[in-house]
């Protein structure tokens, strides 16, 4: 129990208006230390559940667990604890990299003087040091990329809770931001990331969630599932379990 | 705020607008007030009566007589144009004659209602031949009213005089002594204009005192389209969502802001009232006067700040987009300013106005700061219209704080 960096246990939720659950007496357990993988179709739930995870959302007492604590008592002794980089572009394009970080490691609660410090180590291990001090919006996709995980663990999260990380970048960016990714897992960071970069995700995920119409279909280490399911790739058994109908 | 040409030109915008505004309101001050206005005229009457008008119509000191030989109504719009001219007159034939047969009339009639005569010849009293007058269709009505006013008293004038000749000859049987007919005539009660005040202090307020506060709210006030559209932008990009799952109070961050914004807004009067006061001198406008309760109007120049800030921040909670913020925003501000008689005097409006004016927090800091600037009031003597604000300011902070719960934003 004490190595359990988050807990859902019975969530259901459903939308002011809607007839039907979004998600429904859900739980799942993610371990201190891995790298968990959230995945399923487009309106399958993802990215309500991320909310309760991060807080966005709040649950019932006893249904969403960060590090110990129950979120809805918690939450902003938890969200130190956290880090969150959305599928969006969430920072200041007029603002330049520096800045940005500047501004969310103070919204963060960091001292200058680590906020100086951590600026420097994230620009430059994601390539961003040469164009410090210029205003974003006149950057590349992948340099958007790198700049929006950068401010996600400023503080360096315990969790870092990623929302398709590497959409729309180039081969080598997404290369560059896994293998940060990896090295920060290497560190003891909790990765828990949905994707609908499934390849990407073979490589990256230990463990992995199938979330398809507010319920959990799989949940195991992905070898097992691919063993259970006899299917050679996490695309083939992605297909298998949500079917190839259109959720648009 | 990295933005510096949005920057500037929340500064340069209004400092224009209100050097424009004011210039040209001088403009027509001096045109009404100060400059002679063209007459052309068309004098068909051959009698002295006529000429006596005319010359009592020039000592008024308004207008500028332009004889014509014709004034025809087909080419009179021509005949102004080629003359700079906004105004012709056409004075009938034999006016000098119907104006002294109407005077005998009324004299007479007047000597049988006082049981002075028993009898008198000519008691029917003339319709007299209206005089024509021409106005240029650029002239606005209250113009129109003005020029009419003048002439009417001249008028009125020559009536009362011709009048009283006519009474004194059927009475003495003589024409009456110059002297006499001074004396009557002369005895006109005058009108002393004064400007009411808090203070007691009489000074004219002048074209600067009304437009800078005026033109300084309606800056403030459009700053709705750089925050409200930066709260938007901010929604949209899911900087708002990063923030809220972050561990300092997202209240504490909106309240940031709405500071940093504020003083934006406290910057601006800075600017635009330093202009009134040191630049519109020099460049021969009527400096801006600086209140006596100095602290009073930067209190006043706070609240409507916040004001402003908290109108711009409730536009950008309930904006979907950038556009409707911007659209809506500058708008809905134009109307504000409209209603709340910036654009047009409040007491010029029409009554079914007046509710909707008041609804207006522009109207609510247009008058505190006419309190200052034109009243020459302290903070204390105008609180009836600093109150509406902070209602204001409440009402609207609640709107958005609401809006930001309801869109789980907080």
């Amino acid at each position: 129990m004490d190595n359990v960096a988050l807990r859902i246990s019975h969530l259901t939720f459903r939308y002011p208006g809607q007839s039907y659950d979004c998600i429904h007496d859900l739980s799942l357990e993610i371990q201190a230390g891995e790298r968990f993988g959230l995945f399923g179709p487009n309106g399958a739930g993802k990215t309500t559940l991320m909310s309760f995870m991060v807080g966005l959302l709040e649950a019932n007492t006893d249904a969403v667990f960060v590090s110990g604590k129950d979120m809805s008592i918690h939450k902003k002794e938890v969200s130190a604890s956290i880090g969150y980089v959305p599928q969006d572009f969430a920072f200041y394009p007029e603002l330049s990299p520096v800045e940005n970080l500047e501004f969310f490691g103070a919204w963060s609660g960091l001292k200058s003087k680590v906020i100086k410090q951590r600026t420097e180590e994230l620009l430059s291990i994601l390539g961003l040091s040469d164009v410090a001090n210029k205003q974003v919006f006149k950057f590349s996709g992948g340099m958007k990329r790198r700049i929006n995980l950068a401010i996600g663990v400023i503080h360096e999260p315990e969790i870092l809770f990623l929302d398709e990380p590497t959409v729309g970048v180039d081969v080598q960016t997404r290369h560059a931001i896994i293998s940060y990714l990896k090295a920060l897992n290497d560190k003891g960071t909790t990765l828990v990331y949905t994707s609908h970069h499934l390849k990407e995700a073979e490589d990256l995920c230990d463990r992995v969630a199938l979330i398809d119409k507010g319920e959990i279909v799989a949940y195991d280490h992905l070898s097992k599932l691919l063993t259970q399911h006899e299917e050679g790739d996490l695309e083939q058994l992605f297909l298998k379990l949500t079917g190839n109908a259109y959720r648009d | 705020m990295r933005d510096k040409v949005g920057l500037t030109l929340m500064f340069v915008m209004p400092i224009l607008l209100a050097l424009l505004i004011t210039s040209i309101q001088i403009s027509a001050f001096e045109l009404v007030n100060n400059n002679k206005i063209k007459v052309l005229l068309l004098n068909k009457d051959k009698g002295s009566l006529s000429i006596d008008m005319l010359n009592k119509l020039e000592e008024v000191g308004r207008f500028e007589l332009i004889e014509m030989k014709t004034l025809d109504p087909k080419t009179v719009g021509d005949d102004m144009n080629d003359r700079d001219a906004f105004v012709a007159l056409i004075i009938p034939e034999g006016f000098s004659d119907k104006m002294t047969q109407k005077a005998q009339g009324a004299a007479g009639k007047a000597l049988v209602e006082f049981g002075i005569e028993s009898q008198v010849k000519n008691l029917a009293v003339l319709q007299m031949d209206s005089l024509t007058l021409y106005f240029h269709p650029v002239i606005q009505e209250s113009f129109r009213r003005s020029v009419e006013g003048a002439l009417k008293s001249v008028l009125q004038v020559m009536e009362s005089k011709t009048m009283l000749d006519a009474l004194y000859v059927s009475i003495n049987g003589e024409k009456m002594p110059a002297s006499f007919e001074q004396d009557m005539m002369a005895n006109q009660t005058g009108v002393r204009e004064q400007t009411t005040s808090h203070n007691g202090v009489r000074s004219i307020p002048n074209a600067a005192q009304h437009n800078v506060p005026a033109w300084t709210i309606f800056a403030m006030f459009f700053m709705v389209i750089s925050l409200g559209g930066n709260i938007v932008k901010e929604k949209l990009s899911g900087s708002f969502v990063r923030l809220k799952i972050l561990p300092t109070n997202f209240m504490l961050g909106l309240l940031s802001k709405q500071l940093i914004y504020l003083m934006v807004a406290m910057a601006q009067v800075f600017v635009i009232f330093s202009m009134g006061v040191y630049l519109f001198p020099h460049i021969g406008l009527p400096a801006l006067n600086i209140p006596d309760d100095f602290w009073g109007m930067v209190a006043v120049s706070f609240i409507c700040g916040w004001c402003a800030v908290s109108y711009a921040l409730c536009i950008g909670v309930f904006a979907k987009t950038q556009e409707q913020a911007n659209g809506f925003g500058a708008i809905s501000v134009v109307i504000l300013a409209t209603v709340g008689g910036i654009l047009v005097p409040s007491f010029a409006m029409p009554k079914s106005f007046q509710l909707i004016m008041n609804m207006s927090p522009l109207h609510w800091c247009l008058e505190s700061y006419y309190g200052f600037f034109l009243e020459g009031g302290k903070l204390n003597q105008i609180m009836a219209n600093v109150a509406p604000l902070l209602i204001s300011i409440v009402v609207m902070q609640l709107i958005a704080f609401i809006g930001l719960k309801k869109k789980n934003l907080i």
